[in-house]
């Protein structure tokens, strides 16, 4: 496959292209060691902490994915108790979500939004670094609760009560501040890429201009301040009732567990989104540079993203369409669901026409969009058919929807965060990720991906519910064959983390424009970027979408 | 290198998709009811529709994946926008989903429609265990997961239908109508059986309805399908549709045998018949959550063997079993058992695993109880 690269920018043209731009590297005069990383304001330290947090969170909440799919792999019960297996799921589901996933994306954000709107830093720089280490307190709050009498969290990532409340162990409330803190964390950084994208665009450069991985961050920075406070209301709700004698969702009590699902799902759906719509962007981004022709619809991609957010307000209910809800809440919610997969539609639509007469060549990033987009829209199929509310009867609580939501989630986001750390990585560290690895990396992954979650379609269809740590003997071949993929994929992200590694330590060195196809300004910097960028803003030139 | 992996995927694919697979299926059922017809085509609508987008939008792609290689030296065109392709394929997708939305509508029409029962079910969870009633019968059983922990453990083979089967499976009648309600005593579970294609909530505190009308004798399984705690993977469901005359028989007989217990109330009971009852009551009900040797798992489940607070005060007991502890996992069982069940099995807690307090409860004196309050 190498051979069949372009060849690349030299490293000479980086000077030439970086011209320009005198940059002081000497004058950074903060603290050294620990401290630095402690005390920074600078995006780009913030973003590579963000990074490396999340990847962190990625191997954890990975290895408990592990234990979960090793206790799978025969039916009975053979390495954990069903209370540690239900720790597991949990732990594994709230980790990915709010650990690796969001995190990745929001140190994405810290790194590349103010390099592709040309602005010297984020609007709110302290604040930035508080929001990054309220994180790490978090979640080893979280994780504590692992060895805390009682176990840790065992009710699922959706945390229904009252199995979550008046039935939870005992660490519950530590699981609530710690969700609290990820979720001030989250409004923080929120406001921070909104300051940010409103006022520090380059002079010139107006909405319309601005690359999407911009444009669908602005809109998901919207729905993360829309949405997380429901969250924090819920799980203080949640805390009253554990702690304080109220009955929110305790029916002894007059209150109403049905009412959690709704809060929960309020925040929950539109949260869904925030995890896809900056790696919509990103696949954005990517496609027309290796394509080496500007992405078709560039309007109809931000409508489409906008219309996705706003409808994620109005779907919440297809997550409880077997709770007893009335008809018409069905009905409702079955056509609001049907008619979100239109503006989804239209992205897969415009992301293929974008290729169709490109000049394309298949450099690790690419690879990782494409892959993106043909599992993404698999993932969508599947949402499609979740949508239709008399067969959600069926497919509910299955392995079904096990299988929809990895699909969109692991080939889908967590693609598109790798795809993005391959296409960034040039500018970050200067080298380019090595070739034959990342492509190992990468076919093994989309082996791995799809060997652990395409047999989960049908575990669920032929009966199989979600979260048991044991299971009916027909079962067995697809959970087989579902832990061996998850085990390939486990393993070869080990190959990612050496891919990052040493490209961090050295490699084929990278010129500004490391990309041939390249456009954004990101582009006109020198690899690796300099800790200061942009302290005098470019002039954009919009000329490209 | 790549090409062993490759080899060695394909492997592992194919001997997942041999054998039992195959033969146990890998689609939804088509099931015995006609919701469960509809909504199986329903499903495989959206199926094929699915299919086909995905042909259209993959072929797409892969043709020009193919044909616009720069390798093989394509030059990138510069078109970047078109509003009537974007129209037409924003309307497209509608106009599909709408085709789609009118069957599923009725379909759903038909799925709320639970009026003009001829039977009436009151289907309880518990946990873990189903718990069904009769209603207007006076006929109510609770149903337990009958395979055994040895054979989950690996001790002893697992049995043809592991983990379905259950010692009392609910018995319905083919060819009526049945009305399902269902609610929950603790945490929210799911009752669902995929061949007759209801699946719904018990949420506690509320009585959702379904309905079944089962066209085919025969046994259908399911399970709880909402996470309900620990043992959520271990509370299946097992209902036996039967001919009509069948099920009015068996259910006579069911009544007589509630009300011969019914008479057990007003007589003196014998410690040792009490004891008998109660270890019946004991392992099918409370021994999930306080073991069968009463040890417990402190500290969501307090360990009965030895617990000085229950010995030393009988009536603490018996309010504890009959009215449940609110704020905790423990329910109240004034409705799920009957008195001479709760007699039993509260005489049976303060004599068992060296609990020696000689105390023979009478269900004629918990009967009174019940009354009272
Ligand atoms: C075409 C667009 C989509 C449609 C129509 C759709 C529809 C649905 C429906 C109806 C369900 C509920 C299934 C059930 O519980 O019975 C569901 C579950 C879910 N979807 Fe999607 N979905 C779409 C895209 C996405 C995307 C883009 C994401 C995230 C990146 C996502 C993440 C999830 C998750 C996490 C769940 C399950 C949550 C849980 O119960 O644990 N979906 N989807
Ligand atoms: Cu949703």
């Amino acid at each position: 496959m190498a051979s069949h690269l372009p060849p690349r920018p030299t490293a000479q043209q980086n000077q030439a292209d970086a011209g320009g731009m005198a940059v002081d590297e000497h004058h950074h005069y903060g603290p050294r060691g620990l401290k630095r990383w402690l005390l920074t304001t600078n995006h780009k330290e913030i973003g590579t902490l963000y990074l490396i947090f999340s990847l962190t969170m990625f191997f954890i909440g990975g290895i408990f994915a592990m234990v979960v799919r090793a206790e799978l792999f025969q039916p009975g019960l053979q390495l954990v108790e069903p209370e540690f297996f239900n720790q597991m799921t949990t732990m594994h589901g709230l980790i990915m979500v709010f650990g690796a996933v969001m995190p990745a994306f929001v140190g994405l954000a810290n790194w590349m939004v103010p390099l592709q709107i040309g602005a010297p830093d984020m609007a709110l720089p302290r604040l930035n670094n508080f929001s990054f280490w309220l994180l790490p307190v978090a979640f080893a709050l979280l994780l504590s609760t692992l060895v805390m009498p009682g176990g840790a969290p065992n009710f699922g990532w959706t945390f229904y009560a009252p199995l979550s409340t008046t039935y939870a162990p005992p660490s519950t409330t530590f699981f609530i501040f710690s969700l609290h803190l990820a979720g001030i964390s989250s409004i923080l950084g929120a406001i921070n890429i909104i300051a940010t994208i409103l006022n520090l665009r380059a002079p010139g450069m107006r909405m319309m201009d601005m690359p999407l991985f911009v444009w669908t961050w602005l809109i998901t920075a919207f729905l993360l301040i829309a949405v997380m406070p429901v969250l924090a209301g819920v799980i203080t709700m949640m805390l009253l009732d554990i702690n304080f004698g109220t009955s929110f969702f305790n029916a002894a009590g007059g209150g109403d567990p049905v009412l959690f699902q709704h809060l929960f799902w309020f925040f929950g759906h539109p949260e869904v989104y925030i995890m896809i719509l900056p790696a919509f962007g990103i696949v954005s981004v990517i496609i027309p540079t290796f394509a080496r022709k500007r992405l078709f619809g560039y309007a109809s991609m931000v409508y489409a993203t906008a219309s996705i957010a706003i409808l994620s307000f109005l779907v919440w209910a297809h997550h409880m369409f077997v709770v007893g809800l009335p008809l018409v809440a069905e009905l409702f919610f079955m056509y609001s669901t049907m008619l979100i997969a239109v503006p989804t539609g239209v992205k897969v639509f415009n992301w293929i026409t974008t290729l169709f007469r490109g000049s394309l060549t298949f450099e690790p990033p690419m690879l990782f969009a494409l892959a993106f987009v043909v599992l993404f829209t698999i993932g969508g199929f599947s949402g499609l058919m979740l949508a239709i509310s008399p067969a959600d009867f069926q497919y509910h609580d299955t392995y079904f929807v096990v299988a929809h939501f990895h699909y969109v989630l692991v080939p889908g986001a967590v693609f598109a965060i790798m795809a993005a750390v391959y296409y960034w990585l040039p500018k970050w560290t200067g080298h380019y990720p090595h070739t034959r690895l990342s492509q190992w990396h990468f076919w093994l992954s989309v082996i791995g991906v799809n060997l652990t979650f395409f047999p989960m379609h049908f575990a669920g269809l032929a009966g199989m519910p979600r979260r048991i740590p044991d299971y009916a003997l027909q079962f067995a071949d697809f959970n087989m064959v579902t832990s061996i993929g998850a085990f390939i994929f486990g393993a070869s992200q080990l190959l990612f983390v050496v891919v990052v590694v040493l490209c961090v330590r050295g490699g084929e060195k990278a010129p500004a424009k490391a990309w041939d196809g390249a456009e954004d300004l990101e582009w006109t910097v020198p690899s690796p970027a300099p800790l200061h960028t942009f302290e005098t803003p470019p002039h954009f030139e919009p000329h490209r979408h | 290198m790549r090409k062993r992996i490759v080899r060695t995927a394909g492997l592992v694919a194919c001997s997942g998709l041999s054998g039992s697979v195959l033969a146990n299926g890998w689609n939804m059922p088509v099931g015995v009811t006609d919701v469960s017809r509809e909504i199986h085509s329903l499903h495989m609508i959206i199926f094929w529709i699915c299919v086909v987008i995905g042909i259209v939008v993959f072929g797409a792609m892969f043709y020009s994946l193919f044909r616009y290689r720069r390798s093989r030296g394509a030059k990138a065109a510069n078109f970047h926008e078109h509003t009537t392709v974007e129209v037409i394929w924003t309307l497209i997708p509608i106009l599909i989903l709408v085709a789609m939305a009118i069957p599923a509508t009725a379909t759903l029409k038909t799925m709320y429609d639970a009026s003009e029962a001829d039977l009436d079910v009151m289907i309880t969870g518990q946990q873990w265990r189903w718990r069904y009633s009769y209603l207007g019968e006076e006929v109510a059983f609770t149903s337990n997961m009958a395979t055994s922990r040895s054979q989950v453990s690996g001790e002893s083979a697992k049995g043809e239908n592991y983990l379905l089967e259950v010692d009392e499976p609910l018995v319905l009648p083919v060819d009526r109508k049945v009305r399902l309600l269902m609610t929950s005593d603790d945490v929210i579970h799911s009752w669902w059986v995929p061949d007759l294609a209801v699946k719904q909530d018990a949420v506690p505190g509320f009585v959702n309805e379904n309905w079944v009308r089962i066209n085919e004798p025969g046994i259908y399984r399911g399970q709880c399908a909402e996470l309900c705690g620990r043992d959520h993977a271990f509370m299946p469901v097992v209902v036996e549709a039967v001919e009509p005359e069948r099920f009015d028989a068996w259910l006579a007989e069911r009544k007589e045998a509630a009300a011969q217990e019914a008479l057990g109330v007003d007589r003196e009971w014998e410690l040792d018949e009490l004891m008998e009852r109660g270890e019946q009551v004991y392992s099918s009900i409370c021994a999930s959550c306080h073991q069968p040797d009463g040890s417990g798992s402190p500290p969501a489940f307090p360990a009965l063997a030895g617990n000085q607070a229950i010995l030393d005060d009988p009536d603490y007991h018996i309010d504890t079993v009959v009215n449940g502890v609110s704020g905790t996992a423990m329910p109240a069982f004034r409705s799920t058992l009957n008195p001479v069940e709760l007699a039993a099995v509260i005489t049976y807690e303060r004599n068992a695993w060296g609990n020696e307090t000689g105390d023979a409860i009478q269900p004629a004196d918990i009967a009174e109880l019940l009354d009272d309050e």
